[in-house]
């Protein structure tokens, strides 16, 4: 399972390649990555998932919080967060197997949002697990394409309580 | 901002407007070669007023300008400025730039960049240098607009001296410089995303005041963040109070006395025998502005591996980074000690242990082998290290010459050691040398260098003959790349490869005549080789008060011991051949 890490940075120029440069420099690796605005417009949200253990979490996380533009790293632990990730996926179908295709995607709760004669494209959420696992049931219609955001992340309960391991709030 | 200011205030161009905010920031000295994307910040530089005290140092190469800016802030504790143009100029800064980041010197570099709307359209002398820069700068910036100036330059000098310093870039494009507004002068920095000042919190101090309590036999190593946090003095206030004694890394030297009785010297893959065996031994290990490097520690599981560890650092990303530390404190260092030094710490005898490594000292200090003819380095560096009392600068290059100059040096005062110790970077000594003069013109600036290192920036003879800036400088003149030379010796049957750097054809002869080189500088310079010739040559240099060059010809055969070789432990330490 992957590390995730939610980061709150100043959104300005540079900015996702300092972030993005660390990981390369330090020798980790970016599983998925998601970056869009955030609550605050001068503010930008990257999450990304990263493949370490405790101590590498630990050193990763301090070393983001030394990025000048970085206001706040949030490592997430299973336990107190919600995970989410988005996907598009084209699947082939023909006449004789849409209505079975349709039900199965019913199951996982895919929408449906484009259809042609030989194409149907699904748009579903959930945790990652549950993506890869429609994947894994509809592969044998034949998988044309996917696209995944990669996981998106808040913390349960208020707003600005989520507290990160490690300190991930920068020290006062 | 506010009407008054409007009204006071006239339109500036760019380029004015960095200097001004330079000037602002208490700048005294500039390190600049100019070139067509900078220019226009070196005419500003004619325009500063004569009442404001501000020098401009031109270096013949890039390289030389950061490097002596480096000097100027090791030595003074202040920020150093280079100013560099655009492409080759800017690419020439990044060795310097790599170096302070490694061992946390304020350094603030300016470079000038082809205008706004040639960028990205490969244009004469572009290189992306904030993208280039990135990994090996704190901080870095390309500035958009003419009116971002003054808070930008005034947050790059708050960023490269706060906290851990560093090297901060700021990339000025021409049509910046060119450009006017009315500056609006930030009156301080605000950036909501950078905390560089962490106290210790009670609980941690306390924590550290029990070990200390719990400790039969407890060792200080003490490194540059000792230096950086100017906590020279606190460290000596609490070695007094405690008697706990003290080793060293490379850049820790100077910040404890070395002819204090409770001073063990420098710990690592060169230190002493018995700060080697002090850490070896140690229940505690009050680990101080460090970071464990693997020139420290060889072996890291074998480290300190008797002992508790407490480890205080400004950065929080040294702690735990490489070795676990039992009490991991994120902290400035100098309020550590401060606390400390207030606090009750028990009435500890460590006469014993202190004892214990005084044997050890004696039974295996420092030493080398003296044939009574050839000038050995080691003799050398002693002779100065007697005749300045320690009260000196010395800078050096990178190889045997600067791990001599650790070991035979007494370091009495903290900044005195100017090194490249992080990066390794040949060619620092005689650069530095000349920026720690014009931080330190009191001084004197003795750069110890190697033939191989100085021939790395023999250019700047030029700056220290124009600029008149009397810096000396002593080369350990062994033909050989001698650091690489001493582990083909050892690990690769002696086998040359590619590490003689005198003459082939002649190899009776010294070469190159660095005398003759310096002459043509207009910086006399003299060569000896015959140890009788030492102490006379030495009162000689010390005496000038103008550049100079001693020449000592050494033999090559001299290895630097104790060595723990890479990745090994103090067990497996070479002490003599």
């Amino acid at each position: 399972m992957g590390q995730v890490i939610s980061l709150l940075v100043e959104n300005r120029t540079g900015v996702l390649s300092r972030v993005v440069g660390l990981f390369s420099q330090r020798g980790y690796n970016i599983e998925s990555l998601n970056v869009a605005p955030a609550l605050d417009s001068d503010a930008s949200r990257i999450t990304l998932t990263t493949r370490t253990d405790l101590k590498g979490t630990e050193q990763v996380v301090k070393q983001l919080n030394k990025l000048v533009d970085v206001i706040k790293v949030t490592p997430f632990d299973s336990g107190t967060q919600l995970i989410r990730e988005m996907a598009l996926v084209r699947v082939q179908v023909s006449e004789e197997n849409r209505a079975e295709l349709l039900a199965l995607s019913e199951v996982f709760r895919a929408r449906v949002i484009d259809i042609s004669p030989r194409n149907c494209i699904f748009e579903l959420t959930g945790q990652s697990g549950k993506i890869d696992a429609f994947l894994e049931n509809v592969r044998a219609y034949g998988i044309r394409e996917i696209h995944r955001t990669g996981e998106l992340t808040l913390g349960r309960g208020k707003a600005g309580k989520q507290k990160g391991a490690f300190g991930g709030q920068k020290p006062k | 901002m506010s009407p008054n200011a409007m009204m006071t205030e006239k339109a500036l161009k760019g380029s004015d407007i960095t200097v001004e905010a330079l000037v602002r920031e208490g700048v005294e000295v500039i390190f600049g070669y100019p070139g067509g994307a900078s220019m226009e910040i070196h005419q500003a530089l004619t325009r500063v007023g004569s009442d404001r005290k501000m020098r401009v140092i031109l270096p013949r190469h890039e390289q030389g300008g950061i490097f002596a800016a480096e000097g100027y802030a090791k030595a003074s504790g202040k920020v150093g400025v280079a100013l560099a143009t655009s492409g080759p100029g800017a690419t020439n800064l990044i060795t310097g730039l790599a170096d302070a980041k490694m061992d946390s010197v304020p350094i603030v570099a300016i470079t000038g960049q082809v205008p706004a709307w040639l960028i990205g359209k490969d244009a004469f002398q572009e290189t992306d240098v904030v993208g280039i820069s990135r990994p090996i700068t704190k901080h870095n910036y390309l500035v958009q607009n003419v009116e971002d100036l003054p808070r930008i330059i005034k947050e790059a000098f708050h960023l490269a001296s706060s906290g851990r310093p560093g090297p901060v870039l700021v990339d000025i494009p021409k049509n910046v410089q060119q450009s006017e507004c009315v500056p609006e002068w930030p009156s301080e920095v605000q950036m909501r995303s950078y905390r560089p000042y962490i106290e210790a919190r009670k609980r941690e101090l306390e924590h550290i005041a029990e070990a200390i309590r719990g400790a039969q036999k407890p060792i200080i190593y003490a490194g540059n963040g000792t230096i950086c946090g100017n906590a020279s003095q606190e460290l000596g206030e609490f070695v007094e109070k405690t008697g706990i004694p003290v080793v060293m890394t490379v850049l820790g030297l100077g910040v404890f006395p070395s002819n204090h009785p409770l001073c063990f010297d420098m710990l690592g893959m060169h230190g002493a025998f018995y700060a080697n065996y002090a850490v070896n031994h140690a229940d505690l290990l009050l680990a101080f502005g460090v970071r464990f490097d693997d020139r420290v520690t060889g072996k890291v599981e074998e480290f300190a591996k008797h002992g508790k560890i407490v480890h205080v650092d400004i950065d929080a990303s040294e702690i735990n980074k490489i070795k676990e530390a039992h009490i991991p404190v994120t902290s400035d260092i100098r309020h550590v000690l401060q606390e400390l030094n207030k606090m009750d710490l028990g009435k500890q005898d460590y006469s014993g242990w202190v004892q214990e490594l005084d044997g050890v000292k004696q039974q295996k200090p420092y030493r080398y082998e003296d044939n009574g003819e050839d000038i050995l380095p080691q003799y050398v560096l002693e002779q100065l290290s007697e005749k300045t009392q320690g009260k000196a600068i010395i800078t050096t290059g990178v190889g045997q010459h600067q791990m001599w100059a650790a070991q035979f040096f007494k370091f009495l005062y903290p900044r005195t050691l100017l090194t490249s110790a992080g990066l390794g970077a040949m060619g620092f000594g005689y650069p530095a040398a000349l920026g720690a003069k014009l931080g330190c013109p009191d001084w004197q600036v003795i750069d110890i260098d190697g033939d191989g290192s100085f021939l790395m920036n023999l250019q700047e003879l030029a700056t220290a003959h124009i600029e008149e800036i009397a810096v000396k400088a002593v080369i350990m003149n062994n033909q050989h790349l001698g650091m690489v030379m001493q582990w083909e010796d050892r690990f690769y049957d002696s086998n040359r490869a590619h590490t003689y750097i005198g003459d082939p054809r002649d190899p009776e002869s010294i070469y190159p005549s660095f005398v003759a080189i310096a002459e043509g500088f207009g910086v006399k310079g003299r060569r000896i080789s015959r140890k009788d010739e030492v102490s006379e040559a030495l009162d000689e240099m010390l005496a000038l008060d103008e550049p100079y060059l001693l020449d000592v010809v050494v033999p090559f055969t001299e290895h630097v011991l104790p060595m723990i070789p890479t990745g090994q432990t103090f067990g497996d330490i070479i002490y003599e051949d």
